[in-house]
């Protein structure tokens, strides 16, 4: 039995580890960092939460959305509900239309997702020198190695290396050159919790806030593991034994033989 | 299935049995069912497939519940699912995770069988059965893969879809019917939908005709001798349902350590990407159950024609299509390419070796299937699909009648080699 489930164990951690190896790319590999929402009790630090969303709202969104994102769920992350309102309503989205049938506008709500920056794609590489801002709701599930690569990305940028106009120089890119311009820059910000905010810091926070925005049940998620796990130990054994137990006549005849 | 004398105690249970034998059904399939008693911990995959299979269906139900199997839609339904539908997010990992959950016990117990040599006489229809399964399952867990609307999603459909284009004449019209269109397209989620909900269903149908062929005759056994009389069996209930039960808890655990603390690792991060018929992935890779399959239609690199002529018979593309599916359909036949009289791998010390090296040539195929094909690995490829080929069309029917096993037991119940005595 133990063998079986190592042999199965051994050959799905293989297979994982095979078929998530990425293609060849020239991209440097993303600097390996250990992240509080990692391992079975990973938990997203709330700070961080807070000083990324802060991040992604002075810096990130003026070219990438988080339409997954809406701001009653900014709730989670440890804003009152107050503050949650006051966020949503800095923003303008489309409302109902009036009695005459026009569209009109409105402040945000709390059931409102986060308007993205531009209104379509196409607008959206008209102002950016024809590359696409991608969203960023998923954005760390959708890299290998997600969260180390966005943060190696951002800390990334190196000057003194020929590229092409409007491109800059980022060895965790693949094909080394990023239409993207080096975003964060130390005490681009300035932290309401005191913190200092470094290149690094911010980077790590705003990957934080990522994070979370890409996988919000994480930490739901680990909960429950532990539960569900728990139950299924103490089920294990006690179908050890009852197993055991069952077969005890037979094996007992066996041995008489 | 029948043979159970089995009688309900209650009245109420009598009268319902009078008319609808179902107690002494039940008790023929799981209470009395005579079972031999050596049976080994991997036997138990068979039901825990069964339970695979369940899990799979009751998951996907709910999940359909939710989905919106529309171009614009299906990747922001599924994000809905992970973020708004209360346990949506254990809905869908469970059944992501428990596709390969399904697949790593499917193939488990297949190669259960090539050992223990379950496929033969008078088991061959219950074999056959089971290749059909699969069959159904690859179909079904393929369009599973497209429904998120992905990247792996949209291009994985059009590699594996664009495949049929290689059939000779007929080829282009047979992708624009699969295709419902011109290329991967709303036509092509919406009937892929429709199939990944019916199919499963179909699955359950041949379930049930595998569990009849097993019934006939009943399971085989480690010693791969048939059983001889009561004293070599034991009944189902409460022995193997003991021992299954047991099996499905440690079964459990390691599935909930996917779903709980690792629900991607078996999945592809492209596939957070939504589809976009405009942007190639640098790497399309299928799912990690698909990758020996892969690399067998990958294997071929050159059209077979007469050398020195433009005159192609086959193509290089449609070659690898034609193996590919080969490699399973050669399963169905398999019982009559053994030509050994001797079931069980124990009693075959040369077929024993040649089994492993079965396994680890497999594992070849799915290492290179996974990787792209540069360096030394399409070489590896061919020779491993080849080497795939040789083991069921060149080894099993010459090895039958070479090979001299050792001499079998007298009985399960009395496990003796009868030279010894």
């Amino acid at each position: 039995m133990k063998k079986i489930l190592l042999a199965v164990f051994a050959s799905l951690m293989m297979v994982g580890a095979v078929s998530s190896v990425q293609a060849a790319s020239d991209a440097e590999h993303p600097k390996d960092l250990s992240w509080g929402f990692e391992g079975f009790t990973g938990t997203y630090d709330r700070g961080a939460l807070q000083r990324g969303f802060q991040i992604y709202k002075e810096v990130c969104s003026a070219c990438h959305g988080v339409k997954y994102i809406a701001f009653r769920n900014l709730m989670e992350i440890g804003f009152s509900e107050e503050e949650a309102k006051a966020i949503a309503a800095e923003y303008i989205v489309a409302g109902d239309l009036d009695e005459y049938g026009d569209p009109t506008e409105r402040a945000g709500k709390l059931f409102d997702y986060i308007p993205s920056p531009f209104p379509n794609d196409i607008a959206a590489r008209a102002g950016n020198n024809g590359a696409l801002p991608p969203d960023l709701s998923l954005m760390i599930k959708a890299r290998p190695n997600g969260a180390d690569y966005v943060y190696s990305l951002l800390t990334g940028y190196e000057d003194g290396h020929e590229v092409a106009a409007g491109m800059s120089y980022n060895s965790y890119f693949a094909g080394s050159e990023i239409a993207m311009g080096q975003p964060l820059f130390d005490d681009q910000v300035l932290y309401a919790d005191g913190t200092e905010a470094s290149l690094e810091q911010m980077s790590q926070d705003v990957v934080v806030f990522l994070a979370w925005a890409a996988e919000p049940t994480l930490e739901a998620r680990h909960k429950a593991g532990f539960k569900v796990i728990s139950f299924l130990l103490v089920l294990t054994i006690l179908l050890y034994f009852s197993n055991k137990k069952v077969w005890a006549g037979i094996k007992a005849k066996k041995k008489e033989d | 299935m029948a043979g159970s004398n089995y009688q309900p105690k209650s009245k109420l249970g009598q009268w319902i049995e009078y008319r609808l034998p179902i107690f002494s059904l039940i008790d023929g399939l799981f209470g009395s069912y005579p079972t031999p008693k050596n049976l080994n911990y991997w036997w138990s995959f068979g039901s825990l497939a069964g339970i695979a299979l369940v899990v799979q269906i009751i998951t996907g139900i709910v999940l359909a519940m939710h989905y919106t199997p529309d171009t614009s839609l299906a990747f922001a339904s599924t994000e809905h699912i992970m973020r708004n539908v209360n346990y949506g997010w254990l809905m869908r990992y469970v059944h992501a995770n428990g596709a390969s959950m399904f697949f790593i016990i499917v193939y488990v117990h297949i190669f259960r069988g090539l050992y223990y040599g379950s496929y033969k006489s008078p088991r061959e229809i219950l074999w056959m059965l089971g290749v059909v399964i699969l069959l159904l399952m690859m179909a079904t867990a393929f369009m599973g893969y497209v429904l998120p609307w992905g990247q792996m999603s949209f291009w994985g459909a059009t590699v594996i879809t664009n495949l049929f284009g290689a059939v000779p004449v007929v080829g282009d019209s047979i992708v624009a019917w699969l295709w419902g269109g011109f290329s991967v397209d709303n036509a092509t989620l919406h009937r892929f939908f429709s199939l990944h909900y019916l199919l499963p269903f179909v699955i359950v149908g041949v379930v049930i005709m595998h569990i009849w062929a097993l019934h006939q005759h009943g399971s085989n056994n480690p010693l791969g001798i048939d059983v001889k009389g009561p004293q070599d069996t034991v009944p189902f209930t409460p022995y193997y349902t003991a021992k299954d039960l047991y099996g499905f808890a440690v079964f459990f655990l390691v599935f909930a350590y996917f779903v709980f603390y690792n629900p991607n690792f078996l999945g592809h991060p492209d596939n957070y990407i939504p589809a976009n018929p405009l942007v190639t992935p640098a790497h399309i890779v299928p799912e990690w159950y698909y990758l020996p399959f892969y690399a067998i239609l990958r294997a071929i690199t050159f059209d077979i024609g007469i050398p020195g002529t433009d005159i192609v018979f086959i193509t290089a593309k449609f070659a690898g299509v034609i193996l590919m599916f080969a490699s399973i359909l050669i399963l169905l036949v398999l019982p009559w390419l053994d030509t050994s009289k001797v079931r069980s791998a124990k009693f075959r010390p040369i077929y024993k070796q040649l089994y492993w090296l079965l396994v680890i040539d497999v594992f070849v195929l799915g290492y290179v299937g996974a990787k792209p094909p540069e360096g030394i690995l399409p070489t590896v490829g061919l020779i491993a699909t080849a080497y795939y080929f040789i083991h069921f069309l060149v080894i099993m029917p010459i090895l039958g009648k070479k090979e001299k096993p050792l001499p079998l037991p007298e009985s399960i119940a009395n496990p003796v080699v009868k030279s010894a005595e």
